[in-house]
Protein backbone atom coordinates (compact mmCIF):
# COMPACT_ATOMS: atom_id res chain seq x y z
CA UNK A 1 0.00 0.00 0.00
CA UNK A 2 1.55 3.21 -1.26
CA UNK A 3 -0.01 5.67 0.90
CA UNK A 4 3.24 7.92 1.01
CA UNK A 5 2.74 8.32 -3.18
CA UNK A 6 2.56 11.63 -4.62
CA UNK A 7 -1.19 12.21 -5.04
CA UNK A 8 -0.67 12.95 -8.92
CA UNK A 9 0.73 9.32 -9.70
CA UNK A 10 -2.17 8.72 -11.74
CA UNK A 11 -2.30 5.24 -9.28
CA UNK A 12 -5.11 4.49 -6.84
CA UNK A 13 -4.62 1.33 -5.04
CA UNK A 14 -6.97 -1.74 -5.38
CA UNK A 15 -9.76 -1.79 -2.78
CA UNK A 16 -11.21 -5.42 -1.75
CA UNK A 17 -13.24 -4.63 1.18
CA UNK A 18 -16.17 -7.51 0.46
CA UNK A 19 -12.68 -9.98 -0.54
CA UNK A 20 -12.65 -12.00 2.61
CA UNK A 21 -16.11 -12.20 3.37
CA UNK A 22 -16.96 -13.44 0.17
CA UNK A 23 -14.14 -16.08 0.61
CA UNK A 24 -15.58 -17.17 4.03
CA UNK A 25 -19.60 -17.41 2.94
CA UNK A 26 -18.14 -19.12 -0.30
CA UNK A 27 -16.12 -22.16 1.79
CA UNK A 28 -19.39 -22.15 4.61
CA UNK A 29 -21.36 -22.90 1.41
CA UNK A 30 -18.95 -24.97 0.04
CA UNK A 31 -19.19 -27.08 3.72
CA UNK A 32 -22.82 -27.70 3.16
CA UNK A 33 -22.32 -29.35 -0.22
CA UNK A 34 -23.81 -26.95 -2.55
CA UNK A 35 -22.25 -24.06 -4.33
CA UNK A 36 -22.38 -20.35 -5.40
CA UNK A 37 -24.82 -19.39 -7.96
CA UNK A 38 -22.81 -18.43 -11.20
CA UNK A 39 -22.78 -15.02 -12.32
CA UNK A 40 -25.20 -14.21 -14.74
CA UNK A 41 -23.50 -13.34 -17.84
CA UNK A 42 -24.77 -12.43 -21.19
CA UNK A 43 -22.97 -14.38 -23.16
CA UNK A 44 -23.43 -11.83 -26.08
CA UNK A 45 -22.86 -10.74 -29.32
CA UNK A 46 -22.79 -6.52 -28.93
CA UNK A 47 -21.29 -4.37 -31.86
CA UNK A 48 -21.15 -0.91 -33.23
CA UNK A 49 -20.60 1.07 -36.23
CA UNK A 50 -19.55 4.83 -37.51
CA UNK A 51 -21.39 6.37 -40.50
CA UNK A 52 -21.85 9.25 -42.32
CA UNK A 53 -24.34 11.38 -39.75
CA UNK A 54 -23.24 9.35 -36.04
CA UNK A 55 -23.48 5.60 -34.92
CA UNK A 56 -25.28 3.11 -34.65
CA UNK A 57 -24.94 0.38 -31.94
CA UNK A 58 -26.50 -2.69 -31.93
CA UNK A 59 -27.16 -6.34 -29.49
CA UNK A 60 -28.70 -9.85 -28.82
CA UNK A 61 -30.79 -10.23 -26.18
CA UNK A 62 -29.97 -13.12 -24.23
CA UNK A 63 -29.00 -13.23 -20.60
CA UNK A 64 -27.64 -17.01 -19.73
CA UNK A 65 -26.93 -18.25 -16.53
CA UNK A 66 -24.26 -21.61 -17.14
CA UNK A 67 -26.19 -23.11 -19.85
CA UNK A 68 -29.41 -21.78 -19.31
CA UNK A 69 -31.33 -18.59 -20.70
CA UNK A 70 -32.20 -16.94 -17.28
CA UNK A 71 -33.65 -14.20 -19.65
CA UNK A 72 -35.16 -14.02 -23.11
CA UNK A 73 -35.13 -10.43 -23.60
CA UNK A 74 -32.91 -8.54 -21.69
CA UNK A 75 -31.74 -4.41 -22.45
CA UNK A 76 -27.90 -4.57 -22.94
CA UNK A 77 -27.86 -1.03 -24.41
CA UNK A 78 -27.22 1.04 -21.38
CA UNK A 79 -27.75 4.75 -21.39
CA UNK A 80 -24.81 6.85 -20.59
CA UNK A 81 -26.09 10.20 -21.60
CA UNK A 82 -28.38 11.88 -23.65
CA UNK A 83 -25.63 11.60 -26.81
CA UNK A 84 -23.80 8.49 -25.20
CA UNK A 85 -24.73 5.14 -25.18
CA UNK A 86 -22.91 1.71 -23.97
CA UNK A 87 -23.72 -1.69 -24.86
CA UNK A 88 -21.98 -4.29 -22.67
CA UNK A 89 -20.65 -7.89 -22.49
CA UNK A 90 -19.89 -10.22 -19.78
CA UNK A 91 -21.03 -10.08 -16.14
CA UNK A 92 -24.00 -8.49 -16.39
CA UNK A 93 -24.14 -7.14 -13.20
CA UNK A 94 -20.78 -5.57 -13.60
CA UNK A 95 -22.15 -4.08 -16.91
CA UNK A 96 -25.21 -2.71 -15.56
CA UNK A 97 -23.89 -1.33 -12.31
CA UNK A 98 -20.84 0.16 -14.63
CA UNK A 99 -22.57 1.74 -16.71
CA UNK A 100 -24.63 3.44 -14.45
CA UNK A 101 -21.93 4.85 -12.07
CA UNK A 102 -20.23 6.60 -14.96
CA UNK A 103 -23.69 7.80 -16.34
CA UNK A 104 -24.09 9.61 -12.81
CA UNK A 105 -20.50 11.03 -12.66
CA UNK A 106 -20.88 12.18 -16.04
CA UNK A 107 -23.74 14.28 -15.49
CA UNK A 108 -22.61 15.44 -12.69
CA UNK A 109 -19.60 16.60 -14.64
CA UNK A 110 -21.71 18.34 -17.50
CA UNK A 111 -23.62 20.18 -15.00
CA UNK A 112 -20.54 21.28 -14.19
CA UNK A 113 -19.07 22.22 -17.13
CA UNK A 114 -22.29 23.27 -18.91
CA UNK A 115 -21.39 21.38 -21.82
CA UNK A 116 -22.74 18.87 -23.68
CA UNK A 117 -20.78 15.74 -22.45
CA UNK A 118 -17.86 13.94 -24.88
CA UNK A 119 -17.58 10.39 -25.74
CA UNK A 120 -14.03 10.54 -25.10
CA UNK A 121 -14.62 11.61 -21.05
CA UNK A 122 -16.70 8.33 -20.94
CA UNK A 123 -13.89 6.64 -22.64
CA UNK A 124 -11.39 7.93 -19.97
CA UNK A 125 -13.70 7.11 -16.73
CA UNK A 126 -14.54 3.57 -17.73
CA UNK A 127 -11.06 2.68 -18.62
CA UNK A 128 -9.54 3.97 -15.54
CA UNK A 129 -12.34 2.44 -13.16
CA UNK A 130 -11.88 -0.78 -14.81
CA UNK A 131 -7.86 -0.73 -14.65
CA UNK A 132 -8.84 -0.14 -11.04
CA UNK A 133 -10.26 -3.15 -10.92
CA UNK A 134 -7.44 -4.87 -12.15
CA UNK A 135 -10.17 -6.60 -14.33
CA UNK A 136 -11.73 -8.32 -11.98
CA UNK A 137 -14.99 -6.26 -12.77
CA UNK A 138 -16.05 -8.47 -15.51
CA UNK A 139 -17.34 -5.42 -17.92
CA UNK A 140 -16.29 -5.62 -21.86
CA UNK A 141 -18.00 -2.34 -23.39
CA UNK A 142 -19.01 -0.96 -26.95
CA UNK A 143 -19.17 2.61 -26.12
CA UNK A 144 -20.69 4.98 -28.63
CA UNK A 145 -21.82 8.77 -29.19
CA UNK A 146 -22.19 12.08 -30.96
CA UNK A 147 -20.67 15.13 -29.07
CA UNK A 148 -18.70 18.75 -30.70
CA UNK A 149 -15.96 16.36 -32.38
CA UNK A 150 -18.09 14.38 -34.20
CA UNK A 151 -19.45 10.63 -33.75
CA UNK A 152 -16.69 8.32 -31.89
CA UNK A 153 -16.65 4.73 -31.36
CA UNK A 154 -14.60 2.78 -28.67
CA UNK A 155 -14.43 -1.15 -27.50
CA UNK A 156 -13.66 -1.37 -23.80
CA UNK A 157 -11.93 -4.36 -22.47
CA UNK A 158 -12.07 -5.69 -18.73
CA UNK A 159 -8.54 -5.03 -17.81
CA UNK A 160 -9.19 -1.64 -18.62
CA UNK A 161 -7.49 -1.40 -22.56
CA UNK A 162 -9.40 0.82 -25.38
CA UNK A 163 -9.77 0.94 -28.87
CA UNK A 164 -10.84 3.81 -30.46
CA UNK A 165 -11.82 2.11 -34.20
CA UNK A 166 -14.56 2.51 -36.73
CA UNK A 167 -16.25 -0.85 -36.34
CA UNK A 168 -15.97 -2.77 -33.14
CA UNK A 169 -17.73 -6.32 -31.82
CA UNK A 170 -17.55 -7.75 -28.23
CA UNK A 171 -18.72 -10.49 -26.59
CA UNK A 172 -18.79 -14.47 -27.57
CA UNK A 173 -20.37 -13.84 -30.70
CA UNK A 174 -18.11 -11.19 -31.61
CA UNK A 175 -15.81 -13.23 -34.14
CA UNK A 176 -19.31 -14.11 -36.18
CA UNK A 177 -20.06 -10.66 -36.29
CA UNK A 178 -16.95 -9.05 -37.22
CA UNK A 179 -16.80 -11.47 -40.05
CA UNK A 180 -19.82 -9.19 -41.14
CA UNK A 181 -18.18 -6.41 -41.08
CA UNK A 182 -14.78 -6.88 -41.88
CA UNK A 183 -16.61 -8.01 -45.36
CA UNK A 184 -19.11 -5.14 -45.79
CA UNK A 185 -18.07 -1.83 -43.79
CA UNK A 186 -17.50 0.88 -46.02
CA UNK A 187 -16.53 4.42 -44.66
CA UNK A 188 -19.38 6.83 -44.34
CA UNK A 189 -22.47 4.47 -44.98
CA UNK A 190 -26.13 5.94 -44.76
CA UNK A 191 -27.81 5.38 -42.06
CA UNK A 192 -30.31 2.35 -43.83
CA UNK A 193 -27.26 0.68 -44.80
CA UNK A 194 -25.43 0.82 -41.66
CA UNK A 195 -28.47 -0.25 -39.68
CA UNK A 196 -28.96 -3.41 -41.70
CA UNK A 197 -24.92 -4.16 -41.68
CA UNK A 198 -25.35 -4.05 -37.99
CA UNK A 199 -28.72 -5.78 -37.78
CA UNK A 200 -26.63 -8.86 -39.73
CA UNK A 201 -23.72 -8.70 -37.98
CA UNK A 202 -26.10 -9.14 -34.65
CA UNK A 203 -28.17 -12.01 -36.82
CA UNK A 204 -24.62 -13.87 -37.23
CA UNK A 205 -23.86 -14.00 -33.33
CA UNK A 206 -27.48 -15.06 -32.43
CA UNK A 207 -27.74 -17.99 -34.78
CA UNK A 208 -23.61 -18.73 -34.90
CA UNK A 209 -22.87 -18.59 -31.35
CA UNK A 210 -24.53 -20.44 -28.46
CA UNK A 211 -24.01 -17.45 -26.05
CA UNK A 212 -26.42 -15.16 -27.73
CA UNK A 213 -29.98 -15.26 -29.28
CA UNK A 214 -33.55 -13.79 -29.57
CA UNK A 215 -34.07 -10.38 -30.50
CA UNK A 216 -31.89 -7.89 -32.23
CA UNK A 217 -31.88 -3.98 -30.18
CA UNK A 218 -30.32 -0.93 -32.31
CA UNK A 219 -29.33 2.13 -31.15
CA UNK A 220 -28.68 4.99 -33.70
CA UNK A 221 -27.09 8.21 -32.42
CA UNK A 222 -26.66 11.00 -34.87
CA UNK A 223 -26.26 15.23 -33.72
CA UNK A 224 -29.80 15.97 -31.56
CA UNK A 225 -31.19 12.86 -31.77
CA UNK A 226 -31.24 8.93 -30.85
CA UNK A 227 -33.00 6.56 -31.63
CA UNK A 228 -33.45 3.36 -29.56
CA UNK A 229 -35.34 0.52 -31.44
CA UNK A 230 -35.73 -2.33 -29.13
CA UNK A 231 -36.11 -4.64 -30.38
CA UNK A 232 -35.40 -3.61 -33.72
CA UNK A 233 -36.04 -7.06 -35.10
CA UNK A 234 -37.69 -10.58 -33.55
CA UNK A 235 -35.25 -12.63 -34.99
CA UNK A 236 -36.48 -15.49 -32.58
CA UNK A 237 -40.55 -15.30 -32.52
CA UNK A 238 -41.82 -18.24 -30.47
CA UNK A 239 -43.63 -20.76 -32.68
CA UNK A 240 -47.07 -21.72 -32.43
CA UNK A 241 -47.83 -25.12 -31.27
CA UNK A 242 -49.36 -27.61 -34.37
CA UNK A 243 -49.88 -30.06 -31.99
CA UNK A 244 -51.27 -30.62 -28.22
CA UNK A 245 -50.77 -33.03 -25.49
CA UNK A 246 -54.22 -32.97 -24.52
CA UNK A 247 -56.68 -35.64 -25.90
CA UNK A 248 -60.30 -35.43 -25.99
CA UNK A 249 -62.97 -37.78 -23.85
CA UNK A 250 -63.78 -40.53 -25.75
CA UNK A 251 -60.20 -41.18 -26.87
CA UNK A 252 -59.73 -44.47 -25.28
CA UNK A 253 -62.53 -46.17 -25.06
CA UNK A 254 -63.61 -47.62 -21.46
CA UNK A 255 -64.39 -51.65 -20.96
CA UNK A 256 -65.60 -51.90 -17.14
CA UNK A 257 -65.95 -49.18 -14.36
CA UNK A 258 -65.99 -49.88 -10.42
CA UNK A 259 -67.15 -47.41 -7.67
CA UNK A 260 -65.79 -47.73 -4.11
CA UNK A 261 -67.06 -45.60 -1.58
CA UNK A 262 -64.44 -45.02 1.30
CA UNK A 263 -65.94 -45.65 4.44
CA UNK A 264 -65.47 -42.56 6.94
CA UNK A 265 -66.18 -42.19 10.57
CA UNK A 266 -66.57 -38.62 11.86
CA UNK A 267 -64.39 -38.65 14.83
CA UNK A 268 -64.47 -34.92 16.06
CA UNK A 269 -66.01 -31.78 15.20
CA UNK A 270 -64.78 -28.49 16.23
CA UNK A 271 -65.92 -25.11 15.02
CA UNK A 272 -62.76 -22.14 15.30
CA UNK A 273 -63.78 -18.86 14.54
CA UNK A 274 -61.41 -16.35 12.42
CA UNK A 275 -60.44 -12.99 13.81
CA UNK A 276 -62.40 -10.98 11.03
CA UNK A 277 -61.75 -8.08 13.18
CA UNK B 1 -14.45 -20.45 -30.29
CA UNK B 2 -14.58 -17.07 -28.21
CA UNK B 3 -12.02 -14.86 -27.24
CA UNK B 4 -12.09 -15.27 -23.40
CA UNK B 5 -11.92 -12.14 -21.23
CA UNK B 6 -9.92 -14.22 -19.12
CA UNK B 7 -6.74 -13.70 -21.71
CA UNK B 8 -5.66 -10.12 -21.26
CA UNK B 9 -5.82 -7.75 -24.35
CA UNK B 10 -2.08 -7.78 -25.34
CA UNK B 11 0.33 -5.64 -27.94
CA UNK B 12 2.78 -8.68 -28.22
CA UNK B 13 4.39 -6.56 -30.97
CA UNK B 14 7.32 -5.26 -32.86
CA UNK B 15 8.56 -1.95 -31.50
CA UNK B 16 11.44 -0.03 -32.69
CA UNK B 17 13.32 3.25 -32.51
CA UNK B 18 16.19 4.77 -33.83
CA UNK B 19 18.17 8.19 -32.74
CA UNK B 20 19.83 10.10 -35.90
CA UNK B 21 21.01 13.48 -35.75
CA UNK B 22 18.16 15.79 -35.39
CA UNK B 23 15.63 13.42 -34.18
CA UNK B 24 14.41 10.16 -34.22
CA UNK B 25 12.45 7.49 -36.20
CA UNK B 26 10.09 5.08 -34.21
CA UNK B 27 8.04 2.99 -35.59
CA UNK B 28 5.37 -0.64 -34.35
CA UNK B 29 3.59 -3.02 -35.95
CA UNK B 30 -0.36 -2.90 -35.80
CA UNK B 31 -1.67 -6.12 -33.87
CA UNK B 32 -3.72 -6.31 -30.27
CA UNK B 33 -4.29 -10.09 -29.96
CA UNK B 34 -6.64 -11.42 -26.87
CA UNK B 35 -5.51 -14.96 -26.99
CA UNK B 36 -5.35 -16.19 -30.49
CA UNK B 37 -7.76 -13.39 -31.97
CA UNK B 38 -6.71 -10.01 -33.40
CA UNK B 39 -9.01 -7.77 -31.42
CA UNK B 40 -7.21 -4.73 -33.25
CA UNK B 41 -5.88 -5.31 -36.53
CA UNK B 42 -4.58 -1.52 -36.70
CA UNK B 43 -3.65 -0.48 -33.06
CA UNK B 44 -1.43 2.93 -33.21
CA UNK B 45 1.19 1.54 -30.33
CA UNK B 46 3.12 5.04 -30.98
CA UNK B 47 1.41 6.91 -28.48
CA UNK B 48 2.26 10.79 -27.69
CA UNK B 49 3.34 11.82 -24.10
CA UNK B 50 4.38 15.14 -25.59
CA UNK B 51 4.56 17.37 -28.02
CA UNK B 52 8.03 16.10 -29.27
CA UNK B 53 8.08 13.12 -27.27
CA UNK B 54 6.72 9.31 -28.09
CA UNK B 55 6.51 6.05 -26.08
CA UNK B 56 6.20 2.88 -28.01
CA UNK B 57 4.27 0.21 -26.05
CA UNK B 58 4.41 -3.56 -25.81
CA UNK B 59 3.28 -5.57 -23.53
CA UNK B 60 -0.63 -5.48 -21.59
CA UNK B 61 -2.60 -3.14 -23.77
CA UNK B 62 -4.17 -1.84 -20.52
CA UNK B 63 -1.01 -1.40 -18.59
CA UNK B 64 0.53 0.38 -21.22
CA UNK B 65 -2.04 2.76 -21.57
CA UNK B 66 -2.69 3.17 -18.35
CA UNK B 67 0.98 3.88 -17.95
CA UNK B 68 1.10 6.27 -20.61
CA UNK B 69 -1.75 8.35 -19.78
CA UNK B 70 -0.51 8.70 -16.32
CA UNK B 71 2.85 9.75 -17.59
CA UNK B 72 1.41 12.52 -20.29
CA UNK B 73 -0.62 14.15 -17.23
CA UNK B 74 2.93 14.30 -14.93
CA UNK B 75 5.06 15.83 -18.16
CA UNK B 76 2.04 18.23 -19.27
CA UNK B 77 1.95 19.28 -15.39
CA UNK B 78 6.01 19.64 -15.11
CA UNK B 79 5.97 21.22 -18.60
CA UNK B 80 4.33 23.82 -17.50
CA UNK B 81 5.63 24.71 -14.47
CA UNK B 82 9.10 25.10 -15.95
CA UNK B 83 7.56 26.69 -19.00
CA UNK B 84 9.62 24.80 -21.29
CA UNK B 85 9.20 21.80 -23.48
CA UNK B 86 10.08 19.00 -20.96
CA UNK B 87 13.00 16.42 -21.75
CA UNK B 88 13.34 13.07 -23.16
CA UNK B 89 15.16 11.92 -20.12
CA UNK B 90 12.72 13.04 -18.09
CA UNK B 91 9.55 11.16 -19.71
CA UNK B 92 11.59 8.38 -19.53
CA UNK B 93 12.21 8.81 -15.88
CA UNK B 94 8.69 8.96 -15.46
CA UNK B 95 8.31 5.90 -17.05
CA UNK B 96 11.27 3.81 -15.60
CA UNK B 97 9.43 5.33 -11.67
CA UNK B 98 5.87 3.88 -12.51
CA UNK B 99 7.14 0.24 -14.04
CA UNK B 100 9.98 0.30 -11.29
CA UNK B 101 7.92 0.32 -8.72
CA UNK B 102 4.63 -1.70 -9.72
CA UNK B 103 7.08 -4.12 -11.27
CA UNK B 104 5.11 -7.03 -9.97
CA UNK B 105 1.81 -5.87 -10.82
CA UNK B 106 2.63 -4.64 -14.48
CA UNK B 107 3.39 -6.27 -17.75
CA UNK B 108 4.66 -3.11 -19.77
CA UNK B 109 7.89 -2.87 -22.47
CA UNK B 110 8.13 0.43 -23.48
CA UNK B 111 10.59 2.28 -25.50
CA UNK B 112 10.62 5.88 -25.07
CA UNK B 113 11.99 8.10 -27.55
CA UNK B 114 11.67 12.46 -29.36
CA UNK B 115 13.69 15.64 -29.70
CA UNK B 116 14.79 18.03 -26.92
CA UNK B 117 17.02 21.60 -27.24
CA UNK B 118 19.47 19.98 -24.94
CA UNK B 119 20.37 16.70 -26.36
CA UNK B 120 18.81 16.31 -29.73
CA UNK B 121 16.81 13.46 -30.23
CA UNK B 122 17.18 10.72 -27.99
CA UNK B 123 16.03 6.81 -27.36
CA UNK B 124 15.49 5.39 -24.04
CA UNK B 125 14.32 2.09 -23.32
CA UNK B 126 12.30 0.98 -20.05
CA UNK B 127 11.64 -3.09 -20.21
CA UNK B 128 9.56 -5.47 -17.93
CA UNK B 129 11.12 -4.49 -14.72
CA UNK B 130 12.04 -1.16 -15.27
CA UNK B 131 15.33 -0.25 -15.83
CA UNK B 132 15.96 2.48 -17.88
CA UNK B 133 18.77 2.75 -20.48
CA UNK B 134 19.84 4.83 -23.33
CA UNK B 135 20.37 3.39 -26.70
CA UNK B 136 21.25 4.90 -30.15
CA UNK B 137 18.69 2.21 -31.28
CA UNK B 138 16.43 -0.15 -29.54
CA UNK B 139 13.59 -2.89 -30.15
CA UNK B 140 11.29 -4.80 -28.17
CA UNK B 141 8.16 -6.57 -28.01
CA UNK B 142 8.02 -10.27 -29.15
CA UNK B 143 8.88 -10.12 -32.45
CA UNK B 144 12.22 -8.16 -31.24
CA UNK B 145 13.57 -11.46 -30.85
CA UNK B 146 13.77 -12.00 -34.73
CA UNK B 147 15.75 -8.93 -35.77
CA UNK B 148 18.46 -8.33 -33.30
CA UNK B 149 20.94 -9.99 -36.05
CA UNK B 150 19.55 -7.80 -38.49
CA UNK B 151 19.46 -4.93 -35.90
CA UNK B 152 23.56 -5.84 -35.44
CA UNK B 153 24.86 -6.18 -38.96
CA UNK B 154 22.68 -3.34 -40.84
CA UNK B 155 23.05 -0.51 -38.43
CA UNK B 156 25.72 2.26 -38.46
CA UNK B 157 25.48 5.42 -37.02
CA UNK B 158 25.49 8.68 -38.82
CA UNK B 159 22.37 7.99 -41.03
CA UNK B 160 20.17 10.04 -42.32
CA UNK B 161 16.25 10.16 -41.78
CA UNK B 162 15.35 9.02 -44.54
CA UNK B 163 18.10 5.62 -44.69
CA UNK B 164 16.53 5.33 -40.43
CA UNK B 165 13.05 5.06 -42.02
CA UNK B 166 13.82 2.36 -44.81
CA UNK B 167 15.99 0.65 -42.00
CA UNK B 168 12.68 0.99 -39.15
CA UNK B 169 10.61 -0.49 -42.32
CA UNK B 170 12.45 -3.34 -43.15
CA UNK B 171 13.14 -4.70 -39.47
CA UNK B 172 9.50 -4.44 -38.43
CA UNK B 173 8.88 -5.99 -41.53
CA UNK B 174 10.97 -9.09 -40.89
CA UNK B 175 9.64 -9.51 -37.67
CA UNK B 176 6.07 -9.45 -38.71
CA UNK B 177 7.01 -12.00 -40.90
CA UNK B 178 8.26 -14.34 -38.45
CA UNK B 179 5.85 -13.44 -35.11
CA UNK B 180 2.72 -14.74 -35.28
CA UNK B 181 1.58 -11.90 -32.86
CA UNK B 182 3.01 -9.32 -34.75
CA UNK B 183 1.60 -8.29 -37.94
CA UNK B 184 -0.96 -5.58 -39.41
CA UNK B 185 0.50 -2.33 -41.19
CA UNK B 186 3.95 -0.59 -40.21
CA UNK B 187 3.13 2.70 -38.59
CA UNK B 188 6.30 4.97 -38.75
CA UNK B 189 7.10 8.87 -37.16
CA UNK B 190 10.27 10.87 -37.54
CA UNK B 191 10.22 13.43 -34.64
CA UNK B 192 12.00 16.60 -35.31
CA UNK B 193 12.87 19.85 -33.82
CA UNK B 194 10.57 21.27 -36.56
CA UNK B 195 8.20 18.59 -35.96
CA UNK B 196 6.26 15.35 -36.64
CA UNK B 197 5.57 13.40 -39.54
CA UNK B 198 3.49 9.96 -39.55
CA UNK B 199 3.55 7.76 -41.59
CA UNK B 200 1.37 4.21 -42.54
CA UNK B 201 2.61 1.58 -44.69
CA UNK B 202 0.25 -1.04 -45.49
CA UNK B 203 0.39 -4.98 -45.91
CA UNK B 204 0.25 -4.64 -49.34
CA UNK B 205 3.42 -2.37 -49.63
CA UNK B 206 5.21 -3.45 -47.10
CA UNK B 207 9.05 -4.40 -47.97
CA UNK B 208 9.71 -8.24 -48.95
CA UNK B 209 12.30 -10.51 -48.17
CA UNK B 210 12.75 -13.74 -49.69
CA UNK B 211 10.61 -16.17 -48.20
CA UNK B 212 11.36 -20.01 -47.76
Amino acid sequence: NNENDDDHDGFQPVLFVSLCRNTLLEANVAKLGCSLPPARKTGTTICGVVYKDGVVLGADTRATEGMVVADKNCSKIHYISPNIYCCGAGTAADTEMTTQLISSNLELHSLSTNRLPRVATANRMLKQMLFRYQGYIGAALVLGGVDCNGPHLYSIYPHGSTDKLPYVTMGSGSLAAMAVFEDRFKPNMEEEEAKQLVRDAIAAGIFNDLGSGSNIDLCVITKGKVDYLRPHDEANKKGVRTGDYKYKHGTTGVLTKQVTTLQLEVMDESVQTMDTS
Amino acid sequence: WAPLSSSPHTNSTTIMAVEFDGGVVIGADSRTTTGAYIANRVTDKLTPIHDRIFCCRSGSAADTQAIADAVSYQLGFHSIELDEPPLVQTAANLFKQMCYRYREELMAGIIVAGWDKRRGGQVYTVPMGGMLVRQPVSVGGSGSSYIYGFIDSKYKSGMTKEECLRFTADALALAMERDGSSGGVVRLAAITESGLERSVILGNQLPTFFSA
